[in-house]
């Protein structure tokens, strides 16, 4: 057996009963980690169980002592001073000896493992409540500073953080290009199949294409665009504002006399809301070329999709759908920074703020997607 | 105990940097078993980066490093874990596991590489804990302590498993007086009566004094080591005028 390089003598355990009720033990060997488990597993069964006034140590055969050598004689000297008796390890060398005196006894006595708290339910119910109201507020505040910030920023150009907010618009819009496109071109793929085959029993297939453009440019242009970004920028403002915020970076900047959200979200938001309407026309027209790809498929000519596309795309429904995309990055770059600056300290917390902000984002999205086809719907727009 | 002083840390010619930048080149030195070594140089001269390459962190440009014998750069598999059981190293920050509390970041060792119970486990973690004076703190988070404290707790993880050489980058940094000379007594006691080992980065001058049994001073235009020797003879006949403005603290000109 060796440890830590060196060779290890197994630790041999004798004990004797003196006068009266006293233990000796006697120990020999090293008494390392490698040899300590089976000694304490000896020693519980032995001395743990009786009652003695005092025990006593013979560590004159004793080689190395390490860390869990120097926890077994401290749990033994416990016992023993637990029941009122005295612990005397005799024979140890002096270098151990004083290492040994280092550690107050008193302190291990009562070592318990402290179960986990856990609480009555009304509490519980009180502190989501209060955790609740709590959170509701913030957000309330942060909505009320990000609309006076904007305003401000609007207001006096000059302002506005121009490189991070062209930065923030090259990495939440031109770099999102390739992914945009390429689901909604599978969006548009599969929409025109699983509706070409709803329609092939009325001989409609022509208007397969009426149904993925108005499809597209209506609905999931934008909301596929939003969730992508929800996934890959809102999330990426949480973790970015996060970490800023658990390196103290926000304190410097708040005792710089800049405030975090002008400074930090203002120029993100911005990005983010002039690339989105863009990013959704992406992934308008791949979906419509996806849906052709499907259309290959038929027996139509391609000029027939595409002629029948140009009749169905009035321009209402591209506006409908790009006014719901600014909407929409409103609501990702918004939740996005704002999760950024609600981090906590510790490690997790910037991971818990970039998961909060994808499904705060996601979840706000369907909602704003649902309100406004509702509204859409009755105004007839 | 083994001959005395046996090398137990072997660096040959080693060259080290990121990339393209070569920040050290063609150190060599040894560490003796029981020495307390310590690296130091102003800021940005390499000492960290001498530190990662000791304990196999970074692949060295050149030359290699010798843990009691074995490569650690090279070795491997059960080799390398032998090698890795020779250390501890508590890193600048402390580098706790922050999902854990302070008695369980201790604790991880013990559970993952020894056979012992779980009450034994405890009482060791709490004891190394009340080593670096951090008793009654056993169940806080790393974020809910100061860095100091933080510092120490990394401090008992590294020595959670009694290894016999111990590497700290900047221990008493940011550390109070009073702790920080305690920290001072427990390397000294450390190496002294049980021949640990430690090569420790800093620059606190009070704490090179008390616990330095050689230092080597590097330099950031030399890629190397600027001077050798005891901290005391490197303050009263200084080979060189930086290892003297170092020591007596003296500002450029």
């Amino acid at each position: 057996m060796k440890s830590n390089g060196h060779p290890v003598m197994a630790a041999r355990l004798e004990v004797e009963r003196g006068d009266g009720d006293a233990l000796l033990l006697k120990v020999e060997g090293d008494l390392t980690n490698t040899t300590v488990p089976e000694l304490w597993r000896q020693s519980e069964a032995m001395i743990i169980g009786g009652t003695s006034s005092s025990v006593a140590v013979d560590a004159s055969g004793v080689g190395r002592i390490d860390g869990a050598g120097m926890a077994w004689l401290l749990k033994v000297g416990c016992r023993a001073t637990c029941s009122g008796g005295r612990l005397e390890v005799r024979g140890l060398a002096p270098a151990y000896e004083k290492l040994l005196e280092r550690y107050d006894l008193s302190h291990y006595r009562t070592v318990k493992m402290i179960p986990p708290k856990s609480l009555p339910l009304p509490e519980q119910v009180g502190r989501v409540t209060a955790h609740l109201w709590q959170d509701l507020q913030t957000h309330i505040g942060f909505v009320g500073e990000m609309t006076e910030s904007l305003i401000r920023a609007v207001l006096n150009p000059r302002s506005i953080r121009w490189r991070d907010l062209l930065l923030a618009a090259e990495r939440t819009g031109a770099d999102a290009v390739p992914i945009v496109a390429l689901i909604c071109a599978l969006v548009g793929l599969v929409l025109a199949f699983q509706s070409a085959m709803a329609m092939r029993p009325y001989g409609a297939e022509i208007y397969v294409a009426n149904l993925v453009t108005i499809a597209m440019l209506r609905e999931l242009g934008p909301l596929m665009t939003a969730i992508i970004l929800a996934g890959r920028s809102g999330a990426a403002f949480a973790a970015e504002i996060g970490t800023m915020k658990v390196n103290d970076e926000v304190a410097a900047l708040t005792t710089m006399g800049l405030r975090p959200v002008p400074f930090l979200a203002v120029p993100r938001m911005l990005g983010m809301v002039l690339t989105i309407p863009f990013l959704a026309m992406v992934g308008n027209v791949a979906g419509i070329l996806g849906g052709a790809v499907m259309f290959l498929t038929l027996d139509y000519p391609m000029a027939a999709y595409f002629k029948q596309v140009l009749l169905a795309a009035e321009p209402r429904h591209l506006i409908s759908g790009l006014i719901k995309s600014v909407f929409f990055g409103i609501t990702i770059a918004g939740v996005g920074c704002m999760r950024g600056l609600e981090t906590e300290r510790g490690p997790s917390a910037v991971g818990l703020s970039a998961t909060r902000a994808v499904v705060t984002a996601i979840l706000l999205t369907v909602i704003l997607d649902a309100i406004f086809g509702t509204v859409f719907y009755f105004i007839g727009f | 105990m083994d001959a005395p002083n046996p090398i137990v840390i072997e660096v040959d010619r080693l060259s080290a940097g990121y990339g393209e930048t070569v920040i050290l080149e063609n150190l060599t030195f040894d560490v003796k078993r029981g020495e307390v070594f310590v690296i130091l140089g102003t800021s940005g001269c390499g000492k960290t980066t001498l530190l990662r390459n000791m304990i196999g962190l970074e692949q060295p440009l050149g030359g290699r490093v010798l843990i009691g014998g074995g490569d650690v750069v090279e070795a491997e598999g059960e080799d390398r874990r032998q090698l890795l059981r020779r250390f501890g190293v508590m890193f600048q920050n402390g580098a706790l596991f922050g999902s854990l509390s302070l008695l369980e970041n201790v604790r991880l060792p013990l559970e993952e590489f020894t056979e012992l119970g779980p009450e034994a486990i405890d009482l060791i973690a709490r004891m190394k804990l009340q080593l670096v004076g951090l008793h009654g703190a056993e169940e806080r988070l790393p974020s809910e302590l100061s860095g100091g404290m933080q510092k120490r707790g990394a401090i008992a993880r590294a020595m959670a498993l009694d290894p016999e050489i111990l590497f700290l980058d900047e221990p008493s940094a940011g550390l109070d007086p009073v702790t920080s000379a305690g920290l001072d007594e427990l390397i000294l006691e450390l190496s002294g009566s049980l021949g640990v080992t430690f090569v420790v980065v800093t620059h606190e001058l009070p704490s090179i004094f008390a616990i330095a049994s050689r230092v080597i001073m590097l330099e950031r235009e030399r890629r190397g080591i600027l001077a050798e020797g005891t901290p005391a003879g490197l303050r009263d006949a200084p080979p060189d005028d930086k290892v003297r403005q170092f020591f007596r603290r003296e500002a450029n000109p």
